[in-house]
């Protein structure tokens, strides 16, 4: 009984932080959206005219498409080459920390840093463009970042390039925790290995995959800092994110109101997002205790 | 023997400190960290010292974050005694909201409704009281370009109307060189717009549309020709310009490998450090035409609400020093800016800032930049707008639409 108590006790900082901080200034958020506030929050109540302007601006819908593309891309394609890497690291041992350490340095770095860094590589009068045509290839073309179509992808390379080495080391923690006799068994049975790991292994990892996911969401829903040092949202408004617009309409453009109101339905969407997820984990957690 | 000297240097430090405490005290925010502005702040605390006041300076970099953090602390009742804003409504909701003390005895006694421009009058003085003390003016729609790229390209003579300027700009293309150094950020797209309005559309569409946002104006065929002209410096434009940054276009034009650069006059900094003069290496252009408007925007310090006698005094003392006619020149001379009005001896300054006294004393010239006249959230939306523009095929008539329908409210 002490014991279960003291236990609350040793929470309690953190469940009275969780309450008053996140859930009071959301719904402090959720009230001045409703609001008609500027520099200031006043009390003058507009219904849902804040979120009316929101879905009628084409900035923010292009920053919700943005992030759809972005999310997507980054969650699959990090998935997928953290568990290619780690399954490479783990079948292949020799040279495991070298290599393990080369693909984790990236998310080491800071997003401005690795923001800036790519910012350069791409940039296409001295970047990698530059480079290969001077190898040769006078025609090669790589202009994505300055493509109002395509720049969203760059972001997404180098948030790849970045968060690749953290799915990996996730997913390496994963292979170490299965049992050796599942592989004898699976060898025995003269499976070959690209399949073990494909029909055998990633089900068992289930939880790994989870929690690399959940991960790369969050990372996913609040893309600011790179956008800001690569493309500052351009060329035009191509590259802009909804925690850039919010971030904007916050401060240098003195509209608190539609800020809080495009948050709002960040939250909302975030929540949509990571039900799925969480579910699934618990139910790999279930699968677990059983 | 002992407690009397510990008495005697208890009284002293007593005294000392109500010296101290009898000097105005300010704590001045900013956001004047790079190198030259850095060094045209300096100039205003030593000028505030010598006054016999005591100048803290708490800088903060980026100007967004700077006034973000001022009006942090006005709500969270730990102002400082001065912050900087541009002259503009960025600070119009705090006087709304009654957070500023005015400083009228000081605006009062040395006449600033004489000297100073309507533009930045209009922002300081709201209700017949002065909320700020403008301290510099900048026009951010400068025609910079480098004598040697015009040599290169047999430019002979410095474009003066807008046909002229296209005739040089098609002559550096055909040199080769990139004719029109940018950067492709929003707000430098801005500049080039607001260029074109000045100078294509002229005075009085400019202040249709900035000002009264005159729905008719915004659909007319004048300001139609206006968004095309800006849209056509786009074909003037190097392929990696997008998401440049300003400095590092002035830099092309410093090394002659483009022609002009359109900027506010805070890159004759740039070219200080790289040791070029006006009127030598690089020349400047206020407007094409005789009539050109001269777009100004400018920096004041608004001084946040307080009771305290001290505080007052120290408030009023700074804006006193600011907008003296010493520390004006001495600081405009570091900062690239002009002084704030008629009345200062600009003979200590350069070559292009005296272009721009002179374009000053003229008042039918002279009109706000667009933040003098939207709020923050309007410029906003049409900052958005016109970038998309610049960097898509849209049709001429869909963004004069949007135009409308962002200014309408």
């Amino acid at each position: 009984m002490l014991r279960r108590s003291s236990a609350y006790v040793a929470l309690l900082p953190m469940a009275i932080t969780a309450c008053v901080i996140y859930l009071g200034t959301t719904l402090w958020s959720l009230r001045v959206s409703f609001t008609s506030s500027r520099t200031f929050p006043v009390d003058t109540y507009v219904g849902f005219a804040q979120y009316v302007r929101l879905f009628g601006d084409d900035r923010w819908l292009l920053s919700l498409s943005n992030l759809a593309i972005y999310g997507t891309v980054v969650t699959i394609v990090c998935l997928v080459l953290g568990f290619v890497l780690a399954a490479l690291i783990d079948w292949q041992v020799r040279g495991e920390a070298a290599l393990r350490s080369v693909f984790l340095y990236p998310y080491a770095m800071s997003f401005v840093a690795t923001g800036i860094v790519w910012q350069w590589l791409l940039n296409p009068t001295n970047g990698i463009q530059e480079m290969v045509r001077r190898l040769g290839f006078p025609e090669f073309e790589f202009d994505w970042i300055v493509d109002p179509d395509r720049v969203i992808y760059t972001i997404a390379i180098a948030a790849i390039w970045q968060s690749s080495g953290l799915v990996m080391v996730i997913m390496l923690a994963g292979l170490r925790g299965i049992d050796p006799d599942i592989w004898k068994a699976a060898r025995l049975d003269g499976i070959p290995t690209w399949r073990i790991y494909v029909s055998i292994i990633r089900p068992m990892l289930t939880h790994s995959f989870a929690t690399a996911t959940i991960l790369l969401l969050t990372a996913v829903v609040k893309l600011y800092d790179v956008v800001v040092a690569m493309t500052l949202g351009g060329p035009g408004t191509a590259s802009e994110v909804p925690a850039k617009f919010i971030m904007d309409h916050l401060f240098g453009r003195a509209n608190i109101a539609l800020a809080s109101a495009g948050s709002i339905v960040l939250l909302l969407t975030i929540a949509v997002l990571l039900a799925p997820v969480l579910y699934l984990r618990r139910h790999a957690a279930g699968l677990g205790s059983r | 023997m002992q407690a009397a000297r510990t008495v005697l240097f208890g009284l002293a430090l007593l005294l000392s400190l109500a010296a101290h405490a009898a000097a105005p005290r300010a704590e001045v925010m900013h956001w004047w960290t790079a190198g030259g502005e850095a060094a045209a702040v300096r100039t205003l605390a030593d000028a505030f010292r010598a006054a016999g006041g005591t100048w803290v300076d708490t800088a903060v970099a980026g100007n967004e974050q700077a006034r973000a953090v001022a009006i942090s602390r006005v709500v969270g009742g730990q102002p400082p005694t001065a912050a900087l804003f541009n002259t503009s409504k960025q600070f119009r909701e705090l006087i709304d909201q009654g957070l500023l003390n005015n400083v009228d005895a000081v605006a009062v006694r040395d006449g600033w409704d004489k000297f100073l421009p309507e533009p930045i009058l209009s922002t300081i003085r709201i209700g017949g009281h002065y909320y700020a003390a403008p301290v510099s003016i900048h026009s951010p729609t400068w025609i910079w370009y480098s004598h040697a790229a015009f040599r290169k390209a047999g430019v002979s003579a410095e474009p003066t109307t807008v046909d002229e300027l296209f005739a040089a700009l098609d002559r550096l293309k055909a040199a080769g060189l990139i004719p029109l150094a940018h950067g492709g950020q929003a707000w430098q797209e801005n500049i080039l717009f607001r260029a074109m309005l000045a100078n294509v559309g002229g005075h009085d569409l400019y202040l249709k549309v900035v000002r009264d946002r005159d729905q008719r104006a915004i659909q007319s065929d004048a300001f139609r020709k206006v968004l095309l002209t800006f849209k056509r410096l786009r074909s003037y434009v190097d392929a990696a310009a997008s998401g440049r940054n300003w400095n590092d276009a002035t830099a092309l034009v410093i090394t002659g490998k483009a022609g002009m650069q359109i900027m506010g006059d805070w890159v004759k900094a740039e070219f200080a450090v790289a040791r070029q003069r006006p009127g030598q290496e690089y020349g400047c252009i206020a407007g094409l035409g005789a009539n050109a408007p001269y777009i100004v925007q400018g920096d004041a310090f608004v001084f946040p609400k307080s009771r305290d006698s001290q505080v007052i005094a120290a408030q009023q003392l700074l804006a006193r020093v600011v907008t003296s006619p010493n520390a004006q020149v001495a600081f405009s001379v570091r900062k690239g800016s002009i002084p704030i009005g008629k009345g200062f001896d600009p003979a200590a300054l350069d070559v292009c800032a005296r272009k721009g006294v002179a374009l000053m004393a003229d008042p039918a010239r002279v009109v706000g930049n667009d933040e003098n006249y939207l709020t923050p959230d309007q410029n906003g939306a049409l900052s958005d707008i016109l970038t998309e523009y610049w960097n898509r095929a849209t049709a001429v008539e869909t963004v004069q639409k949007k135009i409308a329908t962002a200014l309408a409210n």
